[in-house]
Protein backbone atom coordinates (compact mmCIF):
# COMPACT_ATOMS: atom_id res chain seq x y z
CA UNK A 1 0.00 0.00 0.00
CA UNK A 2 1.64 3.54 -0.84
CA UNK A 3 1.77 6.17 1.77
CA UNK A 4 -1.44 7.76 2.93
CA UNK A 5 -1.57 11.51 4.30
CA UNK A 6 -3.13 11.49 7.92
CA UNK A 7 -5.99 13.96 6.78
CA UNK A 8 -6.48 15.61 10.19
CA UNK A 9 -6.98 19.63 10.04
CA UNK A 10 -7.41 22.30 12.31
CA UNK A 11 -9.84 23.71 9.37
CA UNK A 12 -11.95 20.68 9.69
CA UNK A 13 -14.38 19.90 12.76
CA UNK A 14 -14.73 16.34 11.64
CA UNK A 15 -10.96 16.21 13.07
CA UNK A 16 -11.65 16.99 16.71
CA UNK A 17 -12.28 13.84 18.82
CA UNK A 18 -14.13 13.47 22.14
CA UNK A 19 -11.85 10.81 24.35
CA UNK A 20 -13.08 7.24 24.67
CA UNK A 21 -14.19 6.01 21.66
CA UNK A 22 -14.09 8.68 19.21
CA UNK A 23 -11.85 6.76 17.25
CA UNK A 24 -14.05 4.04 16.29
CA UNK A 25 -16.83 4.00 14.23
CA UNK A 26 -20.61 5.13 14.88
CA UNK A 27 -22.04 2.59 17.57
CA UNK A 28 -24.97 0.60 16.77
CA UNK A 29 -27.92 0.48 19.21
CA UNK A 30 -26.95 -2.94 20.39
CA UNK A 31 -23.28 -1.83 20.94
CA UNK A 32 -24.30 0.80 23.08
CA UNK A 33 -26.39 -1.56 25.29
CA UNK A 34 -23.61 -3.70 25.94
CA UNK A 35 -21.81 -0.50 27.06
CA UNK A 36 -24.70 0.37 29.02
CA UNK A 37 -24.78 -2.89 30.46
CA UNK A 38 -21.00 -3.32 31.46
CA UNK A 39 -21.57 0.35 33.71
CA UNK A 40 -24.71 -1.51 35.26
CA UNK A 41 -22.72 -4.50 35.99
CA UNK A 42 -20.00 -2.79 37.16
CA UNK A 43 -21.98 -1.66 39.84
CA UNK A 44 -21.10 2.40 38.69
CA UNK A 45 -23.71 4.73 38.17
CA UNK A 46 -25.26 5.86 34.47
CA UNK A 47 -25.19 9.27 33.59
CA UNK A 48 -25.92 11.22 30.55
CA UNK A 49 -23.83 13.95 29.70
CA UNK A 50 -24.35 16.81 25.89
CA UNK A 51 -22.76 19.64 24.57
CA UNK A 52 -22.41 21.42 21.10
CA UNK A 53 -19.06 19.88 19.45
CA UNK A 54 -17.59 23.27 19.35
CA UNK A 55 -17.73 23.27 23.19
CA UNK A 56 -16.67 19.98 23.64
CA UNK A 57 -12.94 20.79 25.21
CA UNK A 58 -15.04 22.05 28.35
CA UNK A 59 -14.52 19.57 31.20
CA UNK A 60 -18.03 20.18 31.75
CA UNK A 61 -20.75 19.15 29.09
CA UNK A 62 -24.30 19.53 30.18
CA UNK A 63 -26.18 16.83 32.34
CA UNK A 64 -28.60 14.83 31.04
CA UNK A 65 -31.17 15.35 34.38
CA UNK A 66 -29.28 13.88 37.23
CA UNK A 67 -27.21 10.95 37.11
CA UNK A 68 -29.55 7.52 37.42
CA UNK A 69 -28.40 6.53 40.80
CA UNK A 70 -29.00 2.52 41.15
CA UNK A 71 -30.36 2.47 37.85
CA UNK A 72 -30.10 -1.19 37.24
CA UNK A 73 -31.75 -1.32 33.88
CA UNK A 74 -30.21 -1.19 30.54
CA UNK A 75 -33.45 -0.12 28.85
CA UNK A 76 -34.29 2.38 31.19
CA UNK A 77 -31.15 4.15 30.46
CA UNK A 78 -31.23 3.51 26.90
CA UNK A 79 -34.42 5.54 26.82
CA UNK A 80 -32.77 8.55 28.64
CA UNK A 81 -29.68 8.64 26.26
CA UNK A 82 -32.82 8.35 23.13
CA UNK A 83 -34.40 11.23 24.78
CA UNK A 84 -31.36 13.45 25.38
CA UNK A 85 -30.54 12.40 21.53
CA UNK A 86 -33.78 13.63 19.96
CA UNK A 87 -33.83 16.80 22.28
CA UNK A 88 -30.04 17.69 20.78
CA UNK A 89 -29.69 16.26 17.72
CA UNK A 90 -26.82 17.98 17.01
CA UNK A 91 -24.73 17.96 20.15
CA UNK A 92 -22.20 14.99 21.02
CA UNK A 93 -23.51 12.60 23.96
CA UNK A 94 -21.24 10.60 25.61
CA UNK A 95 -22.31 8.02 28.48
CA UNK A 96 -20.88 8.15 31.84
CA UNK A 97 -20.47 5.36 34.80
CA UNK A 98 -19.34 7.32 38.19
CA UNK A 99 -17.69 5.06 40.40
CA UNK A 100 -18.18 6.48 43.60
CA UNK A 101 -15.93 4.30 45.29
CA UNK A 102 -13.09 5.60 43.37
CA UNK A 103 -14.20 9.30 43.28
CA UNK A 104 -13.78 9.08 39.55
CA UNK A 105 -15.20 7.95 36.70
CA UNK A 106 -15.12 4.07 35.67
CA UNK A 107 -16.14 5.34 31.90
CA UNK A 108 -16.99 8.37 30.35
CA UNK A 109 -17.27 7.36 26.59
CA UNK A 110 -18.73 9.24 23.36
CA UNK A 111 -21.69 7.28 21.90
CA UNK A 112 -23.34 9.52 19.84
CA UNK A 113 -21.57 12.54 17.56
CA UNK A 114 -23.65 15.10 16.88
CA UNK A 115 -24.85 15.98 13.36
CA UNK A 116 -22.75 18.19 11.67
CA UNK B 1 20.23 -3.33 86.59
CA UNK B 2 22.31 -1.70 85.25
CA UNK B 3 24.30 -3.44 82.69
CA UNK B 4 28.49 -3.54 83.01
CA UNK B 5 30.66 -2.57 80.47
CA UNK B 6 32.60 -5.38 78.48
CA UNK B 7 34.49 -4.86 75.91
CA UNK B 8 34.94 -7.21 72.93
CA UNK B 9 33.26 -8.83 70.33
CA UNK B 10 29.97 -10.42 71.31
CA UNK B 11 28.11 -13.05 68.37
CA UNK B 12 25.16 -10.91 66.99
CA UNK B 13 22.70 -13.86 67.78
CA UNK B 14 22.88 -13.28 71.88
CA UNK B 15 21.55 -9.68 70.77
CA UNK B 16 19.66 -9.90 67.81
CA UNK B 17 17.84 -12.57 66.97
CA UNK B 18 14.79 -12.70 68.61
CA UNK B 19 12.74 -15.49 67.66
CA UNK B 20 9.82 -15.22 70.41
CA UNK B 21 9.36 -11.41 69.14
CA UNK B 22 5.41 -10.34 67.95
CA UNK B 23 6.25 -7.50 65.54
CA UNK B 24 4.01 -4.52 65.98
CA UNK B 25 1.62 -2.37 63.49
CA UNK B 26 4.36 0.23 63.85
CA UNK B 27 7.37 -1.68 63.32
CA UNK B 28 9.13 -1.42 59.69
CA UNK B 29 9.58 -5.22 58.48
CA UNK B 30 11.95 -6.58 55.93
CA UNK B 31 12.96 -9.50 54.37
CA UNK B 32 15.87 -10.40 53.10
CA UNK B 33 17.30 -12.92 50.82
CA UNK B 34 20.95 -14.01 51.84
CA UNK B 35 23.24 -16.66 50.90
CA UNK B 36 25.81 -17.02 53.94
CA UNK B 37 29.54 -17.51 53.88
CA UNK B 38 30.00 -21.42 54.07
CA UNK B 39 29.73 -22.97 57.77
CA UNK B 40 27.61 -19.57 59.43
CA UNK B 41 24.61 -20.47 60.99
CA UNK B 42 21.48 -19.11 59.79
CA UNK B 43 20.20 -17.27 63.02
CA UNK B 44 23.49 -15.56 63.32
CA UNK B 45 23.92 -14.50 59.90
CA UNK B 46 20.34 -12.75 60.09
CA UNK B 47 21.25 -11.36 63.65
CA UNK B 48 24.01 -10.37 61.67
CA UNK B 49 22.09 -8.51 58.84
CA UNK B 50 20.00 -6.84 62.07
CA UNK B 51 22.42 -5.45 63.88
CA UNK B 52 24.49 -4.01 60.89
CA UNK B 53 21.30 -2.37 59.41
CA UNK B 54 20.29 -0.92 62.43
CA UNK B 55 22.20 -0.47 66.02
CA UNK B 56 25.31 -2.96 65.91
CA UNK B 57 28.81 -2.48 64.64
CA UNK B 58 31.43 -5.57 65.37
CA UNK B 59 32.50 -4.53 68.60
CA UNK B 60 30.98 -3.49 71.90
CA UNK B 61 31.41 0.41 72.32
CA UNK B 62 30.86 1.92 76.09
CA UNK B 63 28.34 4.38 75.06
CA UNK B 64 25.72 1.37 74.36
CA UNK B 65 25.51 1.82 77.66
CA UNK B 66 23.98 5.68 77.95
CA UNK B 67 20.79 4.69 75.83
CA UNK B 68 18.41 1.59 75.70
CA UNK B 69 20.02 -0.45 72.90
CA UNK B 70 17.29 -3.46 73.24
CA UNK B 71 14.35 -0.92 72.36
CA UNK B 72 16.12 0.74 69.41
CA UNK B 73 17.88 -2.63 68.07
CA UNK B 74 16.51 -4.68 65.07
CA UNK B 75 15.25 -7.89 65.44
CA UNK B 76 15.74 -11.02 63.41
CA UNK B 77 12.64 -12.47 64.45
CA UNK B 78 11.91 -15.23 61.59
CA UNK B 79 13.63 -17.06 58.86
CA UNK B 80 12.65 -19.12 55.93
CA UNK B 81 13.67 -21.19 53.32
CA UNK B 82 13.50 -19.70 50.22
CA UNK B 83 11.59 -22.49 47.27
CA UNK B 84 13.60 -23.73 45.09
CA UNK B 85 16.70 -22.47 46.19
CA UNK B 86 19.01 -24.01 48.58
CA UNK B 87 21.72 -21.67 49.17
CA UNK B 88 19.79 -19.06 50.33
CA UNK B 89 17.08 -18.44 53.19
CA UNK B 90 14.92 -15.44 53.94
CA UNK B 91 15.78 -13.48 56.75
CA UNK B 92 12.99 -11.18 58.48
CA UNK B 93 13.62 -8.23 60.34
CA UNK B 94 11.73 -5.67 62.32
CA UNK B 95 12.61 -1.86 63.21
CA UNK B 96 11.22 0.21 65.49
CA UNK B 97 9.80 3.24 63.78
CA UNK B 98 11.74 5.85 65.26
CA UNK B 99 15.15 4.67 63.49
CA UNK B 100 13.69 6.72 60.87
CA UNK B 101 13.41 10.16 60.12
CA UNK B 102 10.08 11.26 59.20
CA UNK B 103 9.16 12.04 55.10
CA UNK B 104 12.80 10.34 54.39
CA UNK B 105 12.95 6.98 51.90
CA UNK B 106 16.41 8.01 51.96
CA UNK B 107 16.54 7.28 55.56
CA UNK B 108 14.93 4.32 55.64
CA UNK B 109 17.16 2.59 52.40
CA UNK B 110 20.72 4.34 53.83
CA UNK B 111 19.82 1.78 57.45
CA UNK B 112 18.07 -0.85 55.60
CA UNK B 113 20.54 -1.13 52.07
CA UNK B 114 23.56 0.47 53.51
CA UNK B 115 26.71 -1.34 55.33
CA UNK B 116 24.59 -4.66 55.46
CA UNK B 117 25.34 -5.07 51.75
CA UNK B 118 29.20 -5.37 51.88
CA UNK B 119 29.37 -7.30 55.07
CA UNK B 120 31.60 -10.26 54.61
CA UNK B 121 29.99 -13.07 56.29
CA UNK B 122 27.11 -12.38 53.46
CA UNK B 123 28.05 -14.32 50.11
CA UNK B 124 25.31 -12.35 48.71
CA UNK B 125 22.28 -9.89 49.94
CA UNK B 126 18.53 -9.04 48.34
CA UNK B 127 16.14 -6.44 50.19
CA UNK B 128 13.10 -8.16 48.77
CA UNK B 129 10.12 -6.17 50.70
CA UNK B 130 9.81 -3.50 53.18
CA UNK B 131 6.56 -3.56 55.16
CA UNK B 132 6.23 0.83 55.94
CA UNK B 133 3.90 0.70 58.71
CA UNK B 134 1.13 3.17 58.04
CA UNK B 135 2.12 5.75 60.33
CA UNK B 136 5.37 6.18 58.72
CA UNK B 137 3.27 6.45 55.16
CA UNK B 138 1.50 9.09 56.30
CA UNK B 139 4.55 11.33 57.21
CA UNK B 140 5.69 10.61 53.52
CA UNK B 141 4.27 13.25 50.57
CA UNK B 142 3.75 10.89 47.89
CA UNK B 143 2.56 11.34 44.06
CA UNK B 144 1.29 15.00 43.70
CA UNK B 145 -1.58 14.45 42.65
CA UNK B 146 -1.95 10.40 41.96
CA UNK B 147 -4.31 8.56 39.34
CA UNK B 148 -7.84 9.97 40.29
CA UNK B 149 -6.39 13.25 39.76
CA UNK B 150 -4.80 12.64 36.97
CA UNK B 151 -7.98 11.45 35.44
CA UNK B 152 -9.44 14.44 35.79
CA UNK B 153 -7.27 16.93 35.00
CA UNK B 154 -6.42 15.15 31.57
CA UNK B 155 -10.04 14.46 31.35
CA UNK B 156 -9.74 10.71 30.27
CA UNK B 157 -11.51 7.84 31.73
CA UNK B 158 -12.33 3.98 31.21
CA UNK B 159 -9.16 3.46 29.39
CA UNK B 160 -5.21 3.08 29.43
CA UNK B 161 -3.72 6.24 28.44
CA UNK B 162 -1.27 6.39 25.33
CA UNK B 163 2.22 7.50 24.82
CA UNK B 164 5.59 7.40 22.87
CA UNK B 165 8.77 8.11 23.71
CA UNK B 166 10.37 10.22 21.17
CA UNK B 167 12.95 8.61 19.01
CA UNK B 168 15.80 8.96 18.08
CA UNK B 169 16.61 9.32 21.80
CA UNK B 170 19.71 11.80 21.00
CA UNK B 171 20.94 14.30 18.15
CA UNK B 172 17.35 15.91 17.36
CA UNK B 173 17.44 19.36 16.93
CA UNK B 174 14.71 21.06 19.20
CA UNK B 175 12.66 22.04 16.29
CA UNK B 176 12.21 18.65 14.56
CA UNK B 177 11.84 17.11 17.98
CA UNK B 178 8.97 19.10 18.56
CA UNK B 179 8.00 18.12 15.47
CA UNK B 180 7.81 14.18 16.04
CA UNK B 181 5.90 15.11 19.37
CA UNK B 182 3.39 17.21 17.31
CA UNK B 183 2.81 14.44 14.62
CA UNK B 184 2.43 11.54 17.24
CA UNK B 185 -0.03 14.24 19.48
CA UNK B 186 -2.57 14.41 16.48
CA UNK B 187 -2.43 11.14 15.18
CA UNK B 188 -4.59 10.25 18.93
CA UNK B 189 -1.69 9.39 21.76
CA UNK B 190 -2.28 11.25 25.05
CA UNK B 191 0.99 11.67 25.94
CA UNK B 192 4.63 11.84 24.42
CA UNK B 193 7.79 11.39 26.12
CA UNK B 194 11.76 12.67 26.30
CA UNK B 195 13.89 9.83 26.09
CA UNK B 196 15.53 9.72 29.46
CA UNK B 197 19.01 10.07 27.74
CA UNK B 198 17.59 14.11 26.67
CA UNK B 199 18.48 16.20 29.26
CA UNK B 200 20.56 19.45 27.85
CA UNK B 201 22.70 18.65 25.50
CA UNK B 202 24.59 20.75 22.62
CA UNK B 203 22.29 19.66 20.01
CA UNK B 204 19.38 20.55 21.92
CA UNK B 205 19.15 22.78 24.76
CA UNK B 206 16.44 22.19 27.22
CA UNK B 207 14.44 25.39 26.89
CA UNK B 208 14.46 25.12 23.43
CA UNK B 209 13.02 21.71 23.63
CA UNK B 210 10.22 22.88 26.18
CA UNK B 211 9.49 25.98 23.51
CA UNK B 212 8.77 23.51 20.50
CA UNK B 213 7.11 20.44 22.56
CA UNK B 214 4.65 22.71 24.33
CA UNK B 215 3.93 24.10 20.99
CA UNK B 216 3.44 21.02 19.85
CA UNK B 217 0.98 20.31 22.65
CA UNK B 218 -1.07 23.23 21.98
CA UNK B 219 -1.87 22.96 18.42
CA UNK B 220 -2.49 19.08 18.58
CA UNK B 221 -4.99 19.96 21.58
CA UNK B 222 -6.46 22.52 19.37
CA UNK B 223 -6.50 20.21 16.47
CA UNK B 224 -7.92 16.98 18.16
CA UNK B 225 -9.77 18.86 20.88
CA UNK B 226 -8.50 16.50 23.15
CA UNK B 227 -6.21 17.09 25.97
CA UNK B 228 -1.99 16.30 25.40
CA UNK B 229 1.02 16.30 27.47
CA UNK B 230 4.52 15.69 26.62
CA UNK B 231 6.99 14.20 29.02
CA UNK B 232 9.15 17.17 29.69
CA UNK B 233 12.24 15.79 31.64
CA UNK B 234 13.65 18.12 34.03
CA UNK B 235 17.06 15.69 35.45
CA UNK B 236 19.69 17.67 35.68
CA UNK B 237 22.83 17.45 37.09
CA UNK B 238 22.42 19.96 40.58
CA UNK B 239 19.20 20.19 42.27
CA UNK B 240 19.06 24.38 41.13
CA UNK B 241 19.28 23.40 37.57
CA UNK B 242 16.57 21.00 37.85
CA UNK B 243 13.90 23.18 39.66
CA UNK B 244 15.02 26.16 37.08
CA UNK B 245 13.51 23.97 34.50
CA UNK B 246 10.38 22.72 36.14
CA UNK B 247 9.51 26.19 37.00
CA UNK B 248 9.98 27.18 33.32
CA UNK B 249 7.53 23.92 32.27
CA UNK B 250 5.10 26.14 34.84
CA UNK B 251 5.56 29.19 33.51
CA UNK B 252 4.52 27.95 30.10
CA UNK B 253 1.79 25.73 31.28
CA UNK B 254 2.66 22.37 30.10
CA UNK B 255 0.94 20.28 32.41
CA UNK B 256 3.74 17.06 32.91
CA UNK B 257 7.28 17.31 33.35
CA UNK B 258 9.46 14.26 34.22
CA UNK B 259 12.00 12.82 36.44
CA UNK B 260 14.83 10.05 36.71
CA UNK B 261 14.46 8.58 40.11
CA UNK B 262 17.44 6.77 40.55
CA UNK B 263 20.26 8.33 39.12
CA UNK B 264 19.14 11.84 40.08
CA UNK B 265 18.39 10.04 43.67
CA UNK B 266 15.51 10.33 46.23
CA UNK B 267 16.54 13.59 48.30
CA UNK B 268 16.14 15.39 44.26
CA UNK B 269 12.75 12.98 43.55
CA UNK B 270 11.25 14.02 46.88
CA UNK B 271 12.08 17.60 46.45
CA UNK B 272 11.04 17.79 43.15
CA UNK B 273 7.15 15.53 43.75
CA UNK B 274 6.63 18.04 46.77
CA UNK B 275 7.22 21.28 44.08
CA UNK B 276 5.16 19.05 41.34
CA UNK B 277 2.50 19.03 44.29
CA UNK B 278 2.90 23.24 44.80
CA UNK B 279 2.81 24.08 41.15
CA UNK B 280 -0.18 21.34 39.66
CA UNK B 281 2.67 19.68 37.47
CA UNK B 282 2.00 15.95 36.78
CA UNK B 283 5.17 14.03 37.24
CA UNK B 284 6.02 11.42 35.12
CA UNK B 285 8.98 9.10 36.63
CA UNK B 286 11.57 7.33 35.14
CA UNK B 287 14.04 3.97 36.37
CA UNK B 288 17.21 4.40 34.93
CA UNK B 289 19.65 2.11 36.22
CA UNK B 290 16.99 -0.06 38.31
CA UNK B 291 18.60 -3.24 35.99
CA UNK B 292 21.48 -2.86 37.82
CA UNK B 293 19.66 -2.60 41.29
CA UNK B 294 17.12 -5.30 40.71
CA UNK B 295 17.69 -7.97 38.18
CA UNK B 296 20.14 -9.82 39.93
CA UNK B 297 18.13 -12.33 41.97
CA UNK B 298 20.59 -12.78 44.97
CA UNK B 299 22.08 -9.79 45.38
CA UNK B 300 20.10 -6.10 45.43
CA UNK B 301 17.25 -4.34 45.56
CA UNK B 302 13.51 -5.79 44.58
CA UNK B 303 11.77 -3.70 42.04
CA UNK B 304 9.02 -4.06 44.82
CA UNK B 305 11.07 -2.07 46.89
CA UNK B 306 11.57 0.66 44.68
CA UNK B 307 8.17 0.87 43.71
CA UNK B 308 7.41 1.56 47.50
CA UNK B 309 9.78 3.68 47.83
CA UNK B 310 8.91 5.95 44.64
CA UNK B 311 5.36 6.42 46.00
CA UNK B 312 6.04 7.58 49.09
CA UNK B 313 8.92 9.98 47.31
CA UNK B 314 6.46 10.81 44.96
CA UNK B 315 5.80 10.48 40.87
CA UNK B 316 2.55 10.27 38.99
CA UNK B 317 3.29 7.86 36.95
CA UNK B 318 6.06 5.16 37.10
CA UNK B 319 7.66 2.89 34.49
CA UNK B 320 6.74 -1.05 35.56
CA UNK B 321 7.60 -2.81 32.92
CA UNK B 322 5.31 -4.69 30.03
CA UNK B 323 5.41 -8.63 30.90
CA UNK B 324 5.28 -8.75 26.79
CA UNK B 325 7.99 -6.53 25.42
CA UNK B 326 12.06 -6.40 24.75
CA UNK B 327 12.60 -5.72 28.44
CA UNK B 328 12.93 -8.15 31.55
CA UNK B 329 9.51 -8.81 33.38
CA UNK B 330 7.81 -11.88 35.07
CA UNK B 331 3.81 -11.49 34.41
CA UNK B 332 2.90 -12.63 38.31
CA UNK B 333 5.32 -10.54 40.26
CA UNK B 334 4.95 -7.66 37.83
CA UNK B 335 1.46 -7.81 38.86
CA UNK B 336 2.55 -7.55 41.92
CA UNK B 337 4.59 -4.22 41.99
CA UNK B 338 1.44 -2.96 39.90
CA UNK B 339 -1.14 -3.35 42.59
CA UNK B 340 1.83 -1.37 44.91
CA UNK B 341 1.41 1.43 42.76
CA UNK B 342 -2.12 1.63 42.39
CA UNK B 343 -3.74 0.22 45.27
CA UNK B 344 -4.21 1.61 48.96
CA UNK B 345 -4.48 -1.93 50.82
CA UNK B 346 -2.33 -4.76 49.51
CA UNK B 347 -1.87 -8.37 51.17
CA UNK B 348 1.18 -10.70 51.09
CA UNK B 349 0.48 -12.47 48.38
CA UNK B 350 3.88 -15.30 47.81
CA UNK B 351 2.39 -16.04 44.29
CA UNK B 352 2.86 -12.43 43.72
CA UNK B 353 6.62 -12.28 45.55
CA UNK B 354 5.13 -9.86 48.12
CA UNK B 355 5.83 -10.84 51.71
CA UNK B 356 3.86 -8.50 53.82
CA UNK B 357 0.46 -6.84 53.70
CA UNK B 358 0.98 -3.17 53.00
CA UNK B 359 -1.32 -0.42 53.75
CA UNK B 360 -1.21 2.93 52.27
CA UNK B 361 -3.66 4.37 53.86
CA UNK B 362 -5.39 7.63 52.05
CA UNK B 363 -1.92 8.30 49.65
CA UNK B 364 -2.82 8.69 45.98
CA UNK B 365 -1.71 5.65 43.39
CA UNK B 366 0.69 5.82 40.36
CA UNK B 367 0.08 5.09 37.72
CA UNK B 368 2.11 1.49 35.97
CA UNK B 369 3.61 2.78 32.26
CA UNK B 370 4.41 -0.29 30.32
CA UNK B 371 7.28 0.86 27.55
CA UNK B 372 9.47 -0.94 25.69
CA UNK B 373 9.40 -3.06 22.20
CA UNK B 374 5.92 -2.97 22.15
CA UNK B 375 3.20 -2.53 19.31
CA UNK B 376 -0.20 -2.95 18.30
CA UNK B 377 -0.23 -6.71 18.27
CA UNK B 378 0.48 -6.56 21.94
CA UNK B 379 -2.54 -4.32 22.89
CA UNK B 380 -5.29 -6.96 23.86
CA UNK B 381 -2.59 -8.64 26.14
CA UNK B 382 -1.90 -5.25 27.58
CA UNK B 383 -5.11 -4.15 28.06
CA UNK B 384 -5.99 -7.31 29.95
CA UNK B 385 -2.99 -7.19 31.86
CA UNK B 386 -2.78 -3.52 32.87
CA UNK B 387 -6.25 -2.51 33.07
CA UNK B 388 -7.58 1.06 32.66
CA UNK B 389 -5.06 2.59 35.13
CA UNK B 390 -2.26 3.03 33.16
CA UNK B 391 0.04 4.10 30.45
CA UNK B 392 0.75 1.79 27.75
CA UNK B 393 3.79 3.52 25.96
CA UNK B 394 4.42 2.95 22.02
CA UNK B 395 7.56 3.77 21.09
CA UNK B 396 8.88 2.16 17.61
CA UNK B 397 5.63 1.16 17.49
CA UNK B 398 4.16 4.46 16.88
CA UNK B 399 6.84 6.18 15.20
CA UNK B 400 8.00 3.11 12.70
CA UNK B 401 4.73 3.07 11.18
CA UNK B 402 5.09 3.31 7.56
CA UNK B 403 3.34 6.76 7.16
CA UNK B 404 4.62 8.22 9.86
CA UNK B 405 3.89 9.37 13.45
CA UNK B 406 0.33 10.67 13.05
CA UNK B 407 -1.09 7.38 11.27
CA UNK B 408 1.12 5.22 13.88
CA UNK B 409 -0.69 7.09 16.84
CA UNK B 410 -4.19 6.79 15.42
CA UNK B 411 -3.31 2.85 14.72
CA UNK B 412 -2.66 2.77 18.20
CA UNK B 413 -5.57 4.56 19.36
CA UNK B 414 -8.26 2.33 17.27
CA UNK B 415 -6.66 -0.60 18.19
CA UNK B 416 -7.03 0.46 22.19
CA UNK B 417 -10.27 1.50 22.16
CA UNK B 418 -11.21 -1.54 19.94
CA UNK B 419 -9.75 -3.87 22.81
CA UNK B 420 -11.61 -2.00 25.50
CA UNK B 421 -15.02 -1.80 23.60
CA UNK B 422 -14.80 -5.47 23.38
CA UNK B 423 -13.89 -6.09 27.16
CA UNK B 424 -16.39 -4.03 28.09
CA UNK B 425 -18.94 -5.98 25.93
CA UNK B 426 -17.61 -8.94 28.38
CA UNK B 427 -15.25 -10.45 25.35
CA UNK B 428 -12.27 -12.32 26.43
CA UNK B 429 -9.88 -10.19 24.78
CA UNK B 430 -6.42 -11.42 25.10
CA UNK B 431 -7.95 -14.77 23.51
CA UNK B 432 -9.89 -12.93 20.81
CA UNK B 433 -6.93 -10.39 19.86
CA UNK B 434 -6.53 -11.24 16.15
CA UNK B 435 -10.63 -10.95 15.96
CA UNK B 436 -10.55 -7.89 17.54
CA UNK B 437 -8.12 -6.34 16.39
CA UNK B 438 -8.74 -7.44 12.56
CA UNK B 439 -12.25 -6.13 12.70
CA UNK B 440 -11.41 -3.01 14.11
CA UNK B 441 -8.89 -2.55 11.37
CA UNK B 442 -11.46 -2.28 8.51
CA UNK B 443 -12.03 1.05 9.34
CA UNK B 444 -8.66 2.17 10.07
CA UNK B 445 -5.99 1.43 7.14
CA UNK B 446 -3.30 2.92 9.56
CA UNK B 447 -4.32 -0.04 11.91
CA UNK B 448 -4.47 -2.47 8.62
CA UNK B 449 -0.80 -1.49 7.72
CA UNK B 450 0.44 -1.46 11.50
CA UNK B 451 -0.50 -5.06 11.84
CA UNK B 452 1.06 -6.20 8.77
CA UNK B 453 4.28 -4.13 9.69
CA UNK B 454 4.86 -5.70 13.13
CA UNK B 455 2.77 -9.44 13.05
CA UNK B 456 6.46 -11.32 12.93
CA UNK B 457 8.44 -9.86 16.15
CA UNK B 458 8.59 -11.21 19.39
CA UNK B 459 10.76 -11.13 22.45
CA UNK B 460 10.86 -14.85 23.54
CA UNK B 461 13.75 -14.74 26.01
CA UNK B 462 13.72 -16.40 29.07
CA UNK B 463 13.13 -14.18 32.21
CA UNK B 464 16.51 -13.97 34.71
CA UNK B 465 14.63 -12.94 37.34
CA UNK B 466 12.08 -14.86 38.06
CA UNK B 467 10.32 -15.66 41.64
CA UNK B 468 11.51 -17.53 44.47
CA UNK B 469 9.07 -21.02 43.41
CA UNK B 470 9.46 -25.16 43.65
CA UNK B 471 11.11 -26.19 40.64
CA UNK B 472 12.25 -29.81 41.91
Amino acid sequence: MSIQDYPSRLSDPQSRKAETFSYLPKMTAEQIKAQVQYIIDKGWNPAIEHTEPENAFSYYWYMWKLPMFGETSADAVLEEVDACIKANPNNHVRLIGYDNYAQSQGANMLIKRGDM
Amino acid sequence: MAKTYNAGVKEYRETYWMPEYEPKDSDFLACFKVIPQDGVPREEIAAAVAAESSTGTWTTVWTDLLTDLDYYKGRAYKIEDVPGDDAAFYAFIAYPIDLFEEGSVVSVLTSLVGNVFGFKALRACRLEDIRFPLAYVMTCGGPPHGIQVERDKMDKYGRPMLGCTIKPKLGLSAKNYGRAVYECLRGGLDFTKDDENVTSQPFMRWRDRFLFCQDAIEKSQAETGERKGHYLNCTAGTPEEMYERAEFAKEIGTPIIMHDYLTGGFTANTGLANYCRKNGLLLHIHRAMHGVIDRNPHHGIHFRVLTKALRLSGGDHLHSGTVVGKLEGDREATLGWIDLMRDSFIAEDRSRGIMFDQDFGAMPGVLPVASGGIHVWHMPALVSIFGDDSVLQFGGGTLGHPWGNAAGAAANRVALEACVQARNEGKEVEKEGKEILTNAAKHSPELKIAMETWKEIKFEFDTVDKLDVKHK
